[in-house]
C-alpha cells in the first residue's frame, strides 16, 4: 500500500487540477479512516462504555427501583460471597458451561466430520441441522419445555413405552436433574454452530496435503492426527472460546425452562442478576451479580485476542 | 454407537454395512436430536386440545389435525403486532449496523491511521462482551432519555452488538479481497472514497450479504433486551410476546405456544435455507479467520 501523500502530490505541485479541501480530506488515508470509524466509536462510547460505567456505579451502591441509593463500596460483593444462593448460582454456572461446552465439542466435531463425508441429501441435512442454532433461542426452548412437561412429556412416553423405564424422569422438577436438562438444551442449540464452523475449517484444508501424506504412508488415523487436527485447531479453538462465552453468559434458555428453579437449582449468573436486579428491584445487587461474570470473560477475551494477534502476525 | 458392531463385521469390509454404521446411523442420531424438537413443535401446533391432553393417545402423531391454535394466535393474542414489531426492529437495526459497520470494517482493513489497531481491538472486545452484562444499566439509560417502553429503544440498542459484529466480520472479509483493483482505480483518478464505494463495496457483496443475514437473525432472535426494555404487549417482539402472553403463571397454552414458536421461527429458517452457503463462507471469512 502506497502512502497517501505520493498519490496526491503531483496534483498539488502542478496546480492544474484544483481540489476542494473537502475532497482532500476524504482522499487522505488518515482522515478518511477517522471519518469511517468515528460513528462506530461514538456508538460504543455512548451505548456500551457509558452503560458499563453506570453498571459499576450501581454495583457499588444500594440502589433499588424505588430508591436511587447511596455509595456502599464493595458491600454488594461481600454480601454476594456470603450468600448461599449466589454461591450455588456460581457453581451452577460453571457446571452448566462445562457440561454444555463438552457436549457441543464432542457432538459438534463428530457432526462436522460426518458432514465432511459425501452422501446423498447432504445439502438438505446441512440446512436441517442448523435449525436449533438459527431459530430464536427461547422459541426452540419452548419445544423442550413441552417435551419436559411433567404430565405429557414425549421423552418419558418413549422411555416408558419402550420398556426402558417405569415412570420416566422429572426433567425440570427434580433439583438434581434440572441443571442437566437445561444444559442439554443449551448444548442442543450450540452443536450446529460448532459443527458448521469446524466443517468450514475442514473444507479449507487443501486436498494435496492428504494425498501427500497418503503417499508418505500415513494411515487414516495418522492423517487425522497430523493433518486434520493441527489445521482445524485454530478454527476449533475460536468456536470453543465463543461457545464458552455465550454459554457462560446465557439467559434465555434457563429463563425459558425454569427461571432458575426448582429451589435455585438452575440459576446461572445472568438469570440471578435479572431476578435480583429487575424482578425484585435490587438494582445495585443485580448489577453486582452480572459484573461478577467479568473476570472469566476477561480471561477468555484476552486469550482470544492474543491468539488472533499471533495468527495475523504469522 | 459402536456397540452393535460385531468383530467379524468390521473385518468383512462390507462397504454398505460400514456406511450404514458410520454414516447413516450417526446421521440419524443427529437428525433426531437436532430436528426432532421441531417435529414435536409442528405436531403439537396441529393437534386439537382433546388429543393434546389425553394420555391414552400416542403423542407421536396427529389423528385429526386442526388450525385452531393458529386461529387462536391470530385472533386472541397480539401476534400480528409482534410480527410487525420484530420485522421493523430487525430491518432497521440491520440497516444501521450495515451503514455503520461496513465502512468501519473497510477502514480497519485497508486504511492506515493512528489508533486503528486500538479501535479494532475495542470493537472486537465489544463483540465478545455479552448483552447480559449490560442489560440492567441499559434499562435505566434508555429510561433516562425517555425511551422506556417503546420498540424504538430496541432499534437504538441492538446496534450495540450488531455494529461490532458487522465491523469485525467485514474487516476480515475486506482483507480477503486483493487491493490491486482499488489501487488501479486510484491511479485512474478515483478518490479513496470513490475506490471504496465503486470497487471494494461491490466486490464485498457476499460478505455484506452474510453480515446482513446474521444481523437480521440476531435481532430477530434477541431476547434479554426485548424482555427488559419493553413491557407493553403492543410493543413486544415475537420471542417475548409468545412467552409472556401464552404462559400465565403456571398455565401454558401449549397449542398456541407451539404455533407461535413455529411461525416465529419460519422467517429466519427460510432466510437461512436460501443463504446457507453464504452463512458458511461468512463464518470462514470472519469468525474463523478473525
Amino acid at each position: 500500500m502506497g502512502s497517501s501523500t505520493t498519490a496526491g502530490a503531483p496534483d498539488r505541485s502542478t496546480r492544474t487540477v484544483r481540489r476542494s479541501r473537502l475532497s482532500d480530506l476524504v482522499d487522505s488515508e488518515r482522515s478518511l479512516g477517522y471519518l469511517l470509524v468515528a460513528p462506530v466509536v461514538l456508538l460504543l462510547l455512548v451505548l456500551v462504555a457509558y452503560p458499563f460505567s453506570v453498571a459499576i456505579g450501581y454495583a457499588l451502591s444500594d440502589r433499588t427501583l424505588a430508591d436511587p441509593g447511596v455509595f456502599v463500596g464493595l458491600e454488594n460483593f461481600v454480601l454476594l460471597w456470603e450468600s448461599s444462593i449466589y454461591r450455588q448460582t456460581l457453581r451452577n454456572t460453571f457446571i452448566f458451561t462445562a457440561g454444555s461446552v463438552a457436549i457441543r465439542l464432542v457432538l459438534g466435531v463428530g457432526l462436522a466430520l460426518l458432514l465432511n463425508e459425501s452422501f446423498r441429501f447432504r445439502r438438505a441435512v446441512r440446512a436441517a441441522i442448523l435449525l436449533p442454532w438459527i431459530v430464536p433461542t427461547v422459541l426452540g426452548t419452548m419445544a423442550w419445555l413441552w417435551m419436559f412437561n411433567p404430565n405429557f412429556s414425549v421423552l418419558n412416553y418413549i422411555l416408558v413405552q419402550s420398556g426402558l423405564m417405569e415412570h420416566g424422569f422429572n426433567w425440570l422438577t427434580d433439583p438434581d436433574l434440572a441443571l442437566f436438562s437445561v444444559l442439554l438444551v443449551n448444548a442442543w442449540r450450540g452443536v450446529p454452530f460448532m459443527a458448521i464452523t469446524v466443517l468450514a475449517g475442514l473444507q479449507a484444508i487443501p486436498h494435496d496435503l492428504y494425498d501427500a501424506s497418503a503417499i508418505d504412508g500415513a494411515g487414516k488415523f495418522q492423517r487425522f492426527r497430523y493433518v486434520t487436527l493441527p489445521l482445524v485447531m485454530p478454527v476449533l479453538l475460536t468456536a470453543l472460546v465463543l461457545s464458552i462465552i455465550w454459554t457462560f453468559s446465557d439467559f434465555g434458555i434457563v429463563y425459558g425452562l425454569t427461571k432458575g428453579g426448582p429451589m435455585n437449582a438452575t440459576h446461572v449468573l445472568a438469570t440471578l442478576s435479572y431476578q435480583t436486579g429487575l424482578a425484585s428491584g435490587n438494582i445495585g445487587e443485580g448489577a453486582a451479580i452480572s459484573l461478577t461474570m467479568l473476570p472469566v470473560l476477561l480471561v477468555l477475551i484476552i486469550w482470544q485476542l492474543r491468539r488472533i494477534r499471533r495468527s495475523t502476525v504469522a | 454407537m459402536s456397540a452393535p458392531l460385531a468383530p467379524g463385521a468390521y473385518r468383512s469390509h462390507n462397504p454398505r454395512l460400514e456406511r450404514a454404521l458410520f454414516v447413516w446411523a450417526p446421521l440419524a442420531f443427529f437428525l433426531i436430536f437436532l430436528v426432532g424438537p421441531f417435529y414435536w413443535m409442528l405436531i403439537t401446533a396441529l393437534k386439537p386440545d382433546s388429543e393434546l391432553y389425553d394420555g391414552s393417545k400416542s403423542p407421536l402423531y396427529v389423528a385429526a389435525p386442526t388450525l385452531d391454535h393458529f386461529i387462536y394466535l391470530f385472533e386472541k393474542t397480539d401476534f400480528v403486532t409482534w410480527v410487525a414489531n420484530t420485522m421493523m426492529v430487525a430491518t432497521l437495526s440491520t440497516a444501521i449496523a450495515l451503514i455503520m459497520g461496513v465502512p468501519a470494517g473497510y477502514a480497519l482493513a485497508r486504511l492506515r491511521f493512528r489508533g486503528s489497531e486500538f479501535v479494532g481491538t475495542a470493537i472486537f472486545v465489544t463483540y465478545l462482551v455479552p448483552t447480559t452484562l449490560l442489560f440492567i444499566p441499559m434499562v435505566e439509560v434508555m429510561a433516562s432519555i425517555g425511551m422506556d417502553d417503546t420498540i424504538w429503544a430496541l432499534v437504538i440498542v441492538y446496534p450495540t452488538f450488531l455494529v461490532p459484529f458487522v465491523t469485525w466480520l467485514m474487516s476480515g472479509y475486506f482483507r480477503t479481497i486483493p487491493s490491486d483493483l482499488e489501487d488501479c482505480a486510484r491511479i485512474d483518478g478515483l478518490t479513496r472514497l470513490g475506490a471504496m464505494l465503486r470497487i471494494a463495496l461491490p466486490l464485498a457483496r457476499p460478505g455484506i450479504l452474510s453480515a446482513g443475514i446474521f444481523s437480521f437473525t440476531l435481532s430477530w432472535n434477541e431476547f434479554i433486551y426485548a424482555l427488559t426494555l419493553v413491557t407493553a404487549s403492543a410493543e413486544r417482539t415475537i420471542p417475548v410476546g409468545v412467552i409472556v402472553q401464552l404462559t400465565r403463571a403456571d398455565f401454558y397454552f401449549w397449542g398456541p405456544l407451539m404455533a407461535g414458536a413455529l411461525l416465529g421461527s419460519v422467517p429466519v429458517a427460510l432466510v437461512y435455507s436460501f443463504f446457507v452457503d453464504q452463512y458458511a463462507s461468512g463464518l470462514t471469512a470472519g469468525a474463523v479467520k478473525g
